[in-house]
């Protein structure tokens, strides 16, 4: 990386409503606290946010596209895992 | 717009004396929030980085927002029937009032920040105790706008701080930047006669009330950033009564050339 270029954050967002930070994007910024700062002005000028969580992409680690098959295809059959094969009493309501 | 009866009332309460100072009083308001805004925006698409290129436009369009509420305050206070737009683009250069520092060039980043801080620790002082005002527009104008400067204020001290205590380049830059500007800061807090007319009714607030929490502000900052604040630098004046450096012409003609141009062109 160009010693001159500071690293990159992957910014987290909450809504008013929401009750989760969802990732919204990256930017720049030399530390927190100026990661915080840009998120701010760069992703919170339409009220999209009212609290702003930062993480240097750096230490984000993400499984490999190589072991999509080993790890994902293996459920596509275990349609049994899914809590639908069962009764829900009529006295049940609202599921 | 449309004036409400309550507030045609507070109006004609004022003396035509009063009330023509305070015409005058906020147009120079107006007038400082738009010549900044504009020097801000020209920063558009030619930022250091992505970021802080936005962080300029935002507090562009914060300042552009407070300009207009003044402008239409202004504009009912005159009662001549000129409205927003003809007061912020068809007078000239010497009816501008707003102080020397705010027409200052960009320059470069340090420049921009240096000024930005400069007049951010007055604005947001300023805006702070003009929320009391027993007017109620400029009462509710400065209610508005104080979060924002409060921001603006957070952000060019942030930047102060970073450049002082940064690189041996970025400090070198922000000491030219003090060097070229620190001049014109004293302006700020020397109020005109204008302004002490409206202080002595008690309309906008006497700024040696602001100075003490404004300094603490300046010290904390400068200290932080490793940078000694100049001592015994003679202040420049004369903005807020119209006579402005050579700068403002080159704003002005870019700023009016539509209006000028296309008389009462709207889109």
């Amino acid at each position: 990386m160009n010693q001159s270029e500071w690293p990159l954050w992957e910014v987290f967002i909450r809504s008013k409503q929401g009750l989760d930070h969802k990732h919204v994007g990256s930017l720049h910024a030399a530390d927190a606290t100026m990661a915080i700062q840009n998120a701010r002005d760069v992703y919170t000028r339409r009220l999209e946010g009212i609290s702003i969580w930062v993480v240097e992409s750096q230490h984000v680690h993400a499984s490999n596209p190589d072991d999509a098959e080993a790890f994902y295809d293996p459920a596509n059959d275990k349609v049994y895992r899914h809590p639908t094969f069962y009764q829900v009493p009529d006295s049940i309501k609202h599921m | 717009m449309q004036v409400a009866p309550s507030e045609t009332a507070a109006l004609n309460s004022y003396s035509p004396e009063l009330r023509q100072q305070l015409f005058l009083c906020v147009l120079q308001l107006a007038d400082t929030s738009l010549i900044l805004g504009h020097r801000l925006s020209e920063w558009c698409g030619h930022g250091p980085v992505l970021e802080q290129d936005l962080a300029m436009a935002n507090i562009a369009l914060d300042l552009l927002g407070e300009t207009r509420s003044l402008y239409q305050y202004a504009a009912e206070l005159e009662g001549q029937g000129r409205t927003e737009d003809d007061l912020a683009f068809l007078r000239l250069a010497v009816e501008y009032k707003n102080p020397l520092l705010v027409e200052q060039p960009n320059g470069d980043f340090a420049d921009t920040v240096t000024r930005q801080f400069l007049f951010d620790n007055f604005h947001y002082h300023f805006l702070r105790a003009l929320k009391n005002s027993p007017d109620e527009r400029l009462a509710a104008i400065a209610e508005k706008a104080v979060k924002e400067a409060a921001y603006h204020l957070k952000w060019s001290s942030e930047w102060l701080i970073r450049l002082g205590d940064g690189t041996e380049e970025s400090r070198k830059r922000l000491d030219k930047a003090l060097d070229t500007l620190w001049r014109y800061s004293g302006e700020l807090t020397k109020p005109t006669a204008t302004e002490q007319a409206l202080q002595a009714a008690g309309i906008i607030p006497d700024y040696a009330t602001l100075l003490p929490t404004m300094e603490a502000h300046l010290n904390h900052v400068f200290q932080e950033a490793t940078v000694p604040v100049p001592q015994g630098v003679f202040m420049m004046t004369g903005g807020k009564e119209g006579r402005h450096t050579e700068h403002l012409g080159y704003i002005l003609a870019e700023l009016q050339y539509m209006q000028r141009t296309y008389p009462g062109m709207k889109w």
